[in-house]
């Protein structure tokens, strides 16, 4: 278990209080301007160090990432633009920071505008957030006030300003290219990759999109080495996580822990273990709603980070574990997430378009059992279409959780067809 | 150059290819839906998708660029996969209607599912329905039948410049609808019925008229304007059923105006097929016999300075030709095919042409434009100046244009004495100071006012004084905008040896001093339609439109459907039209009127048919006997003086784009397009 003194967000509870002087007792900007002095290259080599991976949910190298940018500053300003549209069912951790902990936040993208040479930075937050969204102005306006933000921050010679957009409730707005399409006043819709944001990104200029998160931890690596970051976790997976427990469990809880701790552990110390205890875990959606679940069986000894799950075939991704007991029907959750993404499918290309609509069809009539044995591999097969044929990630997202479902709990749903044509039968 | 392998193949394409270039190079078809040369790349269609050797997705090939030694695949497995899962899609939410579709036998999704798709469907549910859209009286929509490819949206937002279009909803709710509830008024809306790689946009007037297997195509010129697009028409039956364009890069690329594509229908309505004579105040039907003994009676009894022709909009070469002789062989010097009283110079042909080429149009860094709408004068090489502008460093000057040209300009007002300011004259010294391609463009509608020839004059003199006329690089270009004008120009059918022009023919008409006056096809002459009770007039045209009459003889010809005829554009590249349908009732090629009056007459002219005047035409004007092609102009420099203009205000905004000639005037279509889209159009397109 994570020690106390190991946390990074020790107010994302917001026991202590908000406001600036209650963060800076905390430990935030804390040696603020002599790392800011230390200039770019020290502030990416320690990223890298820390090893770092985007909290968003794809797991990048966050290092790496941000040296993609152009080394030095031409005729296009740069830009570092924070992605707060969380949306992914299951997942609120970014909602705590900004509710909390916001100058973690600012502070981390100060050191990032500093490391991608950025004097603008803009936070794309989610529009349903009006309560963060609030707390994340009266922090800016606090920073500002006191010097943390604007020209010459802490006489540094540093200038940042900070803008914070407000998103009109779309989903995919949350990948970073139709997040800059919003941003810049368009439909959001994702843009061709290549080009990459880093050479053309907002109105054609450089730019980093970065997860709120793992903005907010980068204060904390830059005051306390990356190599302390990168001692935590696993190879490849260091550091601490913030999980998002929710579903049948006995309390609900974002909590903060290292990575690669075992679901167990985490569901038994954080929430209160699992409703009606661990026997009746049936399944678990490990990374939010776009992760294929995994059955029971599998969760006795899971650990929780990237490459772990990645082998089980599933993934970290947001790291919002959605707990299901033995009541659910997974065949009508899975058939919601279905919804979900149907819903939330920017109808751009073609195989997201048109799939995601056939999949919630299919879903529907499984949901009854009004089908055919045939017709699970056949939904497979749709699925398998979707998948990796689309501009962005929300057509793999759509097929994930169906393809999970098949893979683990086939027999349920072959059960629920026989049961329901044996009952069409009878009658 | 980047080396890359295609299915084993070793190609070399140049840097910045797509790999779907890098394909095609190396004999590879790639089926695509969204992908269009002249538009942007939307990628959405994920009907392009290749395997990339350690790319572990298989990548859209229209979108990616090459890269050196990339293993790009086609054949495997995974790109079938690819392909059909993307056809099964598009297919499962697409109505099976291709019997009663317009697009059916020319329709992409229809071939493509033949040679990529599967032979059956494993979809069962309901399919998915779309409300048709008011996309105005040119475009029929059946929604349903939408792939959602966005080409057209693209081709308004790029080429047309209107932003008319959009994509609305997301997800399956998407559909493509105009921003302003009813109908597009780009005068290039047209378009987007071809680019449409479905049957969701079809053409309104061509419905249900023809299948396109049945068409017989047939190439030809567009002269609706002067631009001289290359099109298509297509005949069934004796009827013209559509006409499309034709790609030719150096003039239209694939683009036509509205009203050259829809302006067909006026062929068959209103038309003229047999002579008339005026009894007793009345026309009366006759044959040619006696129309032309009436004629050739009255001009031998008439003062050869006292008879006048005016040519029209849409009269070829050899009309003019003839009629030149024609006049020239009884003294008749009171010629002009200025009918729009333009004070055009007649002596020198880069007086009067467009001597930049419109291909050159793509390499300008500076344009001024002076006294005309090239938006609606010349759509679509309008265009060409918008997708110029689009890809950037290009400043744009006006003066005395409308403010919707579909691109930004600096606007100098719309008083043409201004050219006279010094400040205005050192500003436009400082806009074309370093430019490697400067354009001025010197709009006809302009040189109409009665200080035309001096603002040529002194246009003429900013261009020699600036490094707009250079040996490599002639910056001065004018823009006419009838089909004819450049023509007749060429053949010299103006006034000479003091005849008088135009505008003095119709001063004598108006003071009864005229006797006769032949109006060739010229129904745009800009008189008084009163004063053509003054004099005996000759009607020759193949509408009876405005002056047929007010006439006393009426003779028909035929319309440039139904000849070989050579007409010049702008640039002065001549083309020739085609004879597709067969002459209407006692309707000739206008030419032979002229050649059987002077048979009457003086019995001077020798040739004989077609290919002996032309023969005849090429060797008194070897500059236009280069089929398709045009030789640059000798440069002739001015040496009149500047005369100061006096201020005269206008901005020579075309209130009526789709009615500008006999056949337009004649077209429900065009009528059509006057009535849903000029008269409602509420909102101004300012916004770009």
């Amino acid at each position: 278990m994570l020690s106390k003194n190991d946390k990074i967000f020790k107010n994302i509870y917001g026991f202590s209080g908000f406001g600036l002087n209650v963060a800076k007792s905390l430990g935030d900007w804390d040696n603020t301007k002599s790392i800011i002095l230390k200039g770019k290259d020290w502030i990416l080599e320690e990223v890298k160090k820390s090893g770092l991976r985007g909290r968003g949910g794809a797991g990048f190298p966050t290092g790496l990432k941000w040296s993609f940018m152009p080394k030095e500053l031409k005729d296009k300003p740069h830009y570092v633009v924070i992605n707060a549209d969380e949306s992914e069912p299951g997942t609120c951790k970014d909602r705590e920071i900004i509710r909390n902990e916001p100058y973690k936040l600012i502070e981390g993208i100060l050191y990032a505008s500093v490391a991608m040479q950025a004097h603008t930075a803009y936070i794309y937050i989610r529009g349903e957030f009006f309560n963060e969204y609030n707390a994340l102005e009266r922090a800016i306006k606090e920073c500002y006030e006191n010097g943390l933000l604007g020209k010459n921050i802490l006489k540094t010679g540093w200038d940042l300003d900070i803008f914070v957009h407000r998103g009109a409730g779309a989903y995919i707005c949350g990948e970073e290219s139709a997040l800059l399409e919003s941003l810049e006043g368009k439909k959001g819709q994702p843009r061709l990759k290549p080009p990459f944001p880093a050479n053309v990104g907002l109105y054609g200029c450089p730019t980093t999109v970065s997860n709120v998160e793992t903005v907010s931890v980068v204060p904390e690596i830059l005051r306390r080495g990356g190599s302390w970051f990168s001692s935590l976790g696993n190879d490849n997976n260091t550091g601490t996580k913030l999980f998002c427990i929710s579903g049948h469990v006995n309390s609900p809880c974002t909590v903060e822990e290292e990575m690669g701790i075992s679901l167990k552990e985490l569901i038994n110390k954080h929430a209160n273990g699992v409703r009606g205890g661990w026997t009746e875990l049936k399944a678990v959606i490990p990374g939010g709603s776009s992760t294929p679940l995994l059955p029971a069986s599998m969760c006795n000894n899971l650990k929780m980070d990237f490459d772990s799950l990645k082998a089980l075939k599933s993934g970290l991704g947001t790291a919002g574990v959605i707990v299901m007991n033995k009541s659910t029907d997974l065949i009508k959750a899975i058939t919601r997430l279905s919804r979900f993404y149907n819903h939330e499918s920017c109808g751009q290309c073609t195989p997201c378009r048109e799939g995601t609509g056939w999949i919630l069809k299919m879903m529907n009539r499984l949901c009854q059992g009004n089908a055919r044995i045939d017709d699970i591999d056949k939904l497979n097969d749709v699925c398998s279409q979707v998948e990796n044929h689309t501009i962005c990630a929300l057509g793999d997202a759509a097929a994930w959780p169906v393809q999970g479902l098949i893979r683990h709990f086939r027999g349920e749903i072959e059960k629920r067809i026989l049961d329901n044509s044996l009952r069409k039968s009878a009658e | 150059m980047i080396k890359l392998k295609v299915n084993n193949k070793e190609v070399e394409v140049p840097e910045g290819a797509t790999v779907m270039q890098a394909c095609e190079a190396a004999g590879e078809e790639i089926p695509r839906f969204c992908y269009h040369e002249r538009l942007s790349i939307a990628g959405n269609c994920r009907m392009c998708l290749v395997e990339v050797e350690k790319s572990p997705k298989p990548v859209a090939s229209c979108a990616m660029p090459v890269a050196d030694d990339m293993v790009i695949k086609t054949n495997t497995e995974k790109v079938e996969k690819a392909r059909k899962g993307v056809m099964e899609f598009l297919l499962i939410n697409h109505p099976l209607d291709c019997p009663i579709c317009d697009q059916g036998g020319e329709c992409d999704l229809q071939d493509q599912s033949l040679y990529f798709g599967k032979s059956t469907s494993r979809y069962e549910d309901t399919k998915r329905a779309v409300e048709d859209k008011n996309f105005g009286p040119l475009i029929k929509t059946v929604m349903t039948r939408c792939i959602h490819c966005t080409r057209c949206v693209r081709f308004m937002d790029e080429v047309a410049g209107t932003h008319e279009l959009g994509a609305i909803n997301r997800g399956e709710g998407m559909e493509i609808m105009a921003a302003i509830e009813g109908g597009i008024t780009s005068e290039l809306s047209g378009n987007i019925i071809d680019l449409c790689p479905v049957g969701a946009l079809t053409s309104k007037p061509y419905a249900f008229t023809a299948r396109s297997w049945e068409l017989n195509h047939n190439n030809s010129i567009d002269i609706s304007d002067a631009v001289g697009s290359n099109i298509r028409i297509d005949e069934f039956n004796g009827e013209i059923k559509r006409i499309l364009p034709r790609e030719n890069d150096k003039i239209n690329q694939e683009w036509l105006s509205d009203k050259g594509r829809f302006f067909y229908d006026g062929l068959s309505n209103q038309r003229l097929d047999k002579p008339f004579y005026k009894k007793s105040s009345k026309l009366v039907p006759c044959d040619w016999s006696l129309a032309l003994k009436i004629i050739v009676e009255k001009l031998k009894l008439t003062n050869p300075d006292n008879v006048a022709a005016v040519s029209g909009a849409l009269t070829d070469i050899e009309t003019m030709y003839t009629a030149k002789e024609f006049f020239k062989n009884i003294n008749v010097n009171n010629i002009d095919c200025r009918f729009n009283l333009s004070n055009i110079p007649t002596s020198n042909a880069s007086d009067w042409l467009f001597n930049s080429g419109i291909e050159n149009i793509d390499k300008i860094d500076k344009l001024f434009v002076i006294g005309c709408d090239p938006r609606r004068e010349a759509a679509v090489l309008n265009s060409r100046i918008r997708q110029r502008w689009l890809t950037g460093n290009l400043d744009i000057l006006s003066l005395c244009t409308p403010n919707d040209l579909s691109y930004k300009f600096k606007s100098l007002g719309d008083d043409i004495s201004s050219l006279c300011n010094i400040t205005v004259q050192n500003n436009i010294k400082r806009f074309f100071e370093n430019s490697k391609f400067p354009m001025v463009i010197l709009g006809d509608s302009i040189l109409t006012s009665k200080q035309g020839e001096n603002i040529h004059n002194l246009v003429k003199i900013i261009c020699q004084d600036l490094n707009i006329i250079r040996s490599d690089w002639n910056g001065f270009n004018v823009l006419n905008k009838y089909a004819s004008r450049i023509g007749g120009l060429s053949v010299g059918f103006v006034p000479y040896d003091g005849g008088m022009s135009a505008l003095n023919i119709k001063n004598s008409l108006k003071d009864s001093k005229l006797k006769i006056l032949f109006l060739i096809e010229a129904d745009d002459f800009d008189v008084n339609i009163k004063d053509l009770k003054n004099a005996f007039v000759i009607y020759i045209g193949h509408h009876g439109d405005r002056y047929a009459g007010s006439s006393d003889i009426v003779l028909p010809t035929t319309a440039f459907t139904e000849k070989k005829s050579l007409f010049v554009n702008l640039e002065g590249r001549p083309q020739f039209t085609k004879k597709i349908t067969s002459n209407l009732g006692k309707a000739v090629d206008a030419w032979k009127i002229f050649k059987a009056l002077d048979q009457k007459i003086s019995d001077k002219i020798k040739f004989n048919n077609h290919s002996e005047l032309l023969k005849s035409i090429f060797e008194n004007y070897p500059s236009i006997s280069n089929i398709g092609n045009y030789v640059a102009q000798k440069w002739i420099k001015t040496n009149k003086k500047k005369v100061l203009l006096t201020s005269e205000k206008n901005n020579f905004n075309t209130n009526n784009f789709y009615q500008t000639c006999s056949i337009s005037r004649s077209s429900e279509n065009m009528a059509n397009c006057v009535k849903t889209i000029l008269k409602s159009k509420k909102v101004k397109d300012e916004f770009i």
